[in-house]
């Protein structure tokens, strides 16, 4: 398919390429998921019991401030997966690769839980802080934007039948929507918010001891790995239909039906 | 990258950045309703208006809080460290309300230039402290520098 952009740029873009090729995708996340999972459940599981029992209460806040073990983690990840969302649709637009499109179909469901996930957390902690549940700033009003263009890609994804416009459609309205993403970023420094600024940052010392922010740092560590587990859990399913006519996804079917079930019928799990 | 690949990505960066442009002029175009509050400054110099709710936020001057002996009726004064607002309000504060702490209150501007606030949020900053840092901080005089100067000064400033 790319033989020719495969000669010209030479052996550097080889991984890229081959990420386009559903069997060699299937091959190696079949190899990643264990990994991932074990991750995930190690970093989750220290990080949340680490916060919830074990870190110190905040000297304002007390306990209720423990929620953002959870409120962080999800909301980082809503966003980073829009990202993610985006940089498929410029793949899937620019190098026709099925498996982008695979993969923005995949991860907006898992997204669109995140952006909820944080925006029910945040809600449950605003009402003993601040002393309401919801308010129109512009921190909670981008977010809210964000979970309902997720909610549209997934929709737009189930519209359209013909499975290449959907693709198309899709990743334009990922990439269009990556503009809410700094919005959301820099809403708490532009505008006056009742949402206070990012404690976590990638250039400066956390705003808050040791103690508190290392399982922080666990709990967020563990969502994107359960995020990448999930994900490929999804993209391996999602591949398998699109690919069922191949042979090799009739032969791994097959394999897995194995154990399961002696009965040689081919058609059973190749079909839809 | 072959040619076709160039134009399409040129295409959607062209796109992406007419987009950004458009969201950028319509966001700074709407910068004083995407504001959740104003600042004492801005109550001061007359730019909130009167008697429609709005909603007024800075830090609660140290001193300032005065309670109704019989009634729920509380008033204090709400600062940005350059002009100071009053605030009249009657009902139960939230938790984190107290002196020195960011506030958000929801009312009308009065003609005596007194928000009339029928609710009253608390803002708190992104630091967090356990308990005995705090005590520690008390006790050497250092919180109260920290206070005065990281969350209250730098945000209703750099807001406003």
């Amino acid at each position: 398919m790319n033989t020719s952009a495969k000669a010209k740029s030479g052996i550097s873009w080889a991984w890229f390429h081959k990420l386009g090729s559903p069997k060699w995708f299937y091959g190696i996340s079949g190899r990643l998921v264990p990994w991932l999972s074990v991750a995930a459940a190690l970093l989750i599981g220290i990080g949340v019991v680490w916060g919830l029992a074990f870190a110190p209460p905040d000297y304002q806040q007390g306990n209720s401030f423990r929620i953002i073990y959870i409120h962080v983690p999800s909301a980082m990840l809503a966003q980073s997966c829009y990202v993610m969302l985006a940089v498929c649709g410029v793949v899937g637009l620019v190098w026709k690769m099925k498996m982008a499109d695979v993969a923005l179909q995949c991860a907006a469901p898992i997204g669109a839980w995140m952006t909820a996930l944080a925006l029910v957390t945040g809600a449950i902690w605003g009402k003993p802080t601040w002393g309401s549940w919801w308010v129109w700033d512009a921190r909670l009003t981008s977010m809210l934007i964000l979970l309902f263009l997720y909610f549209g890609l997934i929709a737009l994804g189930n519209a359209i039948t013909n499975r290449d416009s959907a693709a198309k459609a899709c990743a334009v309205l990922a990439i269009v929507g990556v503009v809410n993403i700094p919005i959301i970023k820099y809403s708490v420094q532009w505008w006056s918010t009742l949402h206070q600024g990012a404690t976590f940052s990638l250039t400066e010392k956390p705003a808050m001891p040791a103690e508190m922010w290392l399982p922080l740092l666990f709990t967020a560590l563990g969502f994107y790995c359960f995020f990448g587990a999930v994900l490929l859990l999804r993209m391996r399913l999602e591949v398998l239909k699109r690919e069922s006519r191949a042979s090799w996804v009739k032969e791994e079917v097959l394999k897995s039906l194995g154990h399961v079930s002696s009965q040689p019928t081919s058609r059973k799990g190749a079909g839809q | 990258m072959n040619p076709l690949r160039k134009k399409r990505l040129l295409i959607i960066v062209a796109i992406l950045a007419g987009v950004g442009i458009a969201v950028t002029l319509a966001l700074s175009a709407l910068q004083e309703n995407i504001n959740l509050f104003y600042t004492p400054t801005q109550i001061a110099s007359g730019e909130a208006p009167h008697d429609t709710r709005i909603r007024a936020g800075g830090m609660v001057e140290k001193g300032s809080l005065q309670r109704s002996a019989d009634s729920l009726d509380v008033t204090f004064v709400v600062t940005d460290f350059n002009k100071s607002v009053t605030i009249t309000y009657r009902g139960i504060l939230p938790d984190l309300f107290r002196e020195g702490q960011g506030i958000v209150a929801l009312g009308k501007l009065n003609a005596d230039g007194v928000v009339v606030a029928d609710e009253v949020l608390a803002k708190h900053d992104e630091k967090y402290m356990p308990p005995e840092v705090t005590k520690a901080l008390k006790d050497t005089g250092a919180l109260k520098e920290s206070i005065q100067s990281a969350p209250g000064a730098s945000q209703p400033a750099k807001q406003g």
